[in-house]
């Protein structure tokens, strides 16, 4: 790999409030970053040419989101991996974990291969993929792991659709229990769901629209947990993605009080939004899973104040807007999420008093990092040097227009918010600032 | 105008009529008034009076339809409008033009009111919020059809003289039900008691927060109703199988003529049609002394004359600010 420029040199972040929860830290301090790592944290007067004040400010390690889509290949009209990337990085995002929905489905050891090269080529943001569990994503022969997990495939889901087969399901469990990788799952038992687009309820009713009963979801999670619990020799290890419903939450907490392997991502729509917003059929409030009801986003939040998630991600899904400007019924599922993700995070979790600071940071950054199995996620000595410094006071409204992504499918226009990314550092490069 | 009833000073200012669930009680008594004013144009030799002349309705159907379709192009043509029909298959597959730029490319041709039906909930909504004409919804999805809904209350109301306290039953299935929602708005906004009667597979979800009754037994239900609105089995909508044959749904819901024994004997039996006779209704009872479903198809011909009346009046007072 070839040396960027300020990997021999070093740089010095002064005066930040530096939160470290995998050292626990939490304290105003000084970090040291030499050749792309850090060399320091602490109180450092050592004289450097380069220096960032970041008084007044957080300093965090770079923020972890392991469920976006930047739809290449297949989609570049939407996003690209180079799109995507640089959203990423304006957000305070060093590292991404791809969805392998594309067209061609991230399914051989080369798909893999192909997205890390656009990455590189991009040199935004750190790119990691998934593969497909399945062929096709179609539920019914188990896609290569194998030589996906050598190519350096993170983990494996058919991510918008479940593994509706359950035998399917527990042969994936079992044979990527043998890399060590995960599986994540899109809960969703398609013959409940139907041909829902939004969630089951009063609203469906009034506004017409075929229903997705939370059920969907909480039966095919509640299935997983069973074949997880038969597997107890190997090492297998489950992801729910983007739990959405108080039923899950309690199949989650269940889980976790019998130490089963299984871990669980929560959305900031499914925190901050409901089943209401459809109500005037803005597509823009279309997303699978769909958006429930209040109660729904209560248990949610719950369940982060006592530690049931792992992780906080925004299932960052571009849309063009000719896809958007369709009947409710048509339109496509999902919403890009990456540009607000903080704010959101801070008005969902923060202003309410559910999290501090330092819990808030974890679950974006050691904690999925710990999901996926990478090291990173943390300001520990020798580690890459990926960091975002966050001006937590910045108050601002959201403006899809100054979005980097290609999509601008985005439902909180508008929205006055607060927190802000002001710069976003990747092995020691600042590759964003405000 | 003439031949408009005298009825209490009402600012009518809706450009578009979408549904009635948004509707007021008030509202949607302006409404039946007025078509009350238009009944006796058809009554007449020269069927036509001259409201909507040198204006542009636009038929736009992506479903099949006759009876709607064809009310909506008499009304039309019985208030002196031209009328353009646009039929076409819609399909969530279609690699066709999407219906904003069909919508768009009418609206330039200087087209005045669309009329739409749609496969899709919400499609007449979206519509009007992004063109300049009027907007009448001819039904979407399983949303809502407010004209069915306005000439079933109307077609109640000529008869009753008003709905207040009335007891009415909407049988069949609830949950594919455009007509259901409809006439739950109205019928419950002037004052009528409904009940909603189906199997449980056919009831869309969290049916009580609804303000309705619901059962699921139609013997139980006829003994004590006024009106009874049977809704047509659509085999185009069900999905799956929610009841396990004909012959057991007619067993249970159908309207029988041993179980029309059981009813008042001035109950009212409406069906928004066409019928599947022998499967939700003997043919004996749709063509029985009970029966007004011929006088429903009559009047919706009065109710979507004075929705586009009334429609174009507003249309035209916002297009004047």
């Amino acid at each position: 790999m070839w040396k960027n420029k300020t990997m021999d040199t070093e740089l010095l972040i002064k005066n930040g409030r530096v939160i470290d929860p995998a050292n626990n830290i939490d304290k105003v301090c000084d970090v040291l970053i030499a050749d792309g790592k850090i060399a320091e944290v602490g109180k450092i007067e050592k004289q450097v040419p380069n220096v960032i004040d970041a008084t007044g400010k957080l300093v965090t390690p770079g923020l972890i989101d392991i469920h976006v889509h930047f739809r290449e290949p297949g989609d570049e009209e939407e996003e690209t991996i180079a799109s995507g990337s640089a959203a990423a990085v304006a957000a305070g995002y060093t590292s991404v974990v791809c969805m392998p929905n594309t067209k061609p489905v991230i399914e051989t050891e080369t798909d893999v291969e192909y997205v890390h090269r656009k990455a590189r080529q991009a040199r935004k943001t750190h790119v990691y993929t998934m593969g497909a569990i399945t062929k096709g994503l179609e539920g019914v022969e188990l896609a290569e792991m194998g030589f996906m997990s050598e190519a350096g495939a993170v983990g494996f889901t058919d991510d918008g659709h479940g593994v509706q087969d359950p035998s399917v399901m527990l042969r994936a469990l079992k044979y990527a229990s043998m890399f060590n990788v995960f599986i994540a799952q899109h809960c969703q038992d398609d013959r409940i769901a139907g041909n829902g687009v939004m969630n089951a309820g009063y609203y469906s009713t009034i506004l017409g629209l075929p229903g997705m009963d939370p059920l969907a979801e909480e039966a095919m999670l509640w299935r997983d947990i069973q074949l997880v619990k038969k597997l107890p020799e190997q090492k297998v290890r489950y992801h729910a993605q983007h739990i959405s419903t108080a039923g899950s939450v309690e199949l989650i907490r269940v889980a976790k009080k019998d130490s089963l392997p299984v871990t669980c991502e929560v959305t900031p729509h499914h925190l901050l939004l409901t089943e209401e917003n459809c109500s005037e059929y803005d597509t823009n409030y279309k997303m699978n899973p769909p958006l429930r009801t209040k109660k729904d986003a209560e248990a949610l939040k719950q369940a982060i104040a006592d530690g049931l998630v792992d992780a906080l991600v925004t299932d960052h899904a571009p849309h063009l807007q000719s896809e958007k400007e369709l009947e409710f019924l048509t339109a496509p599922f999902g919403i890009v999420g990456l540009e607000c993700a903080l704010a959101l995070f801070v008005k969902a979790l923060i202003e309410p008093g559910i999290l501090d600071w330092p819990r808030l940071i974890s679950l974006l950054t050691d904690k999925p990092a710990k999901v996926i199995g990478i090291d990173k996620g943390t300001l520990g000595i020798g580690k890459q040097a990926d960091i975002a410094i966050i001006n937590p006071e910045t108050k601002y409204k959201i403006d899809i227009n100054t979005f980097v992504s290609k999509s601008k499918n985005c439902p909180y226009h508008g929205w006055k918010v607060k927190g802000k990314v002001e710069k976003t550092i990747v092995q020691g490069e600042i590759r964003y600032a405000s | 105008m003439a031949f408009m009833r005298k009825t209490k000073q009402f600012n009518w200012n809706r450009k578009h009529l979408l549904g009635l669930r948004e509707l007021s009680a008030e509202e949607i008594t302006y409404i039946l008034d007025t078509a009350t004013g238009f009944e006796q144009v058809s009554t007449r030799s020269v069927k036509k009076a001259p409201p909507l002349r040198g204006k542009v309705v636009v038929n736009l159907f992506f479903e099949d339809s006759t009876r709607t379709r064809n009310s909506f192009t008499l009304a039309a043509n019985r208030l002196s409008a031209d009328v353009i029909e646009f039929t076409q298959k819609s399909s969530s597959v279609s690699k066709g033009e999407t219906l904003l730029d069909t919508a768009r490319n009418l609206e330039a041709m200087g087209i005045d009111i669309v009329v739409i039906r749609h496969n899709a909930g919400g499609a007449a909504r979206f519509l009007s919020r992004n063109i300049q004409a009027a907007v009448v919804n001819a039904g979407d999805g399983f949303c809502e059809h407010p004209t069915q809904g306005l000439l079933d209350v109307y077609t109640i109301r000529k008869i009753r003289g008003s709905l207040e306290g009335l007891k009415i039953a909407i049988v069949g299935d609830i949950a594919h039900s455009r007509v259901a929602r409809s006439d739950m708005w109205a019928m419950t906004k002037l004052g009528a008691e409904v009940t909603f009667v189906g199997p449980p597979t056919l009831m869309p979800s969290q049916v009580s927060k609804l303000p309705v009754k619901v059962s699921y037994s139609l013997d139980e239900v006829i003994e004590k109703v006024d009106v009874i609105n049977m809704l047509r089995i659509q085999f185009e909508r069900l999905g799956g199988n929610p009841f396990p044959s004909i012959r057991e749904y007619s067993r249970y819901f159908g309207l029988t003529v041993e179980r029309m024994q059981k009813a008042k004997p001035d109950i009212l039996v409406m069906h928004p049609g066409p019928i599947n006779r022998g499967l939700e209704m003997e043919s004996e009872v749709a063509d029985g002394k009970n029966s007004v479903i011929l006088e429903q198809v009559k009047n919706g011909l009065a109710v979507r004359m004075a929705v586009l009346f009334l429609v174009n009046q507003a249309a035209m007072v916002t297009k004047e600010k």
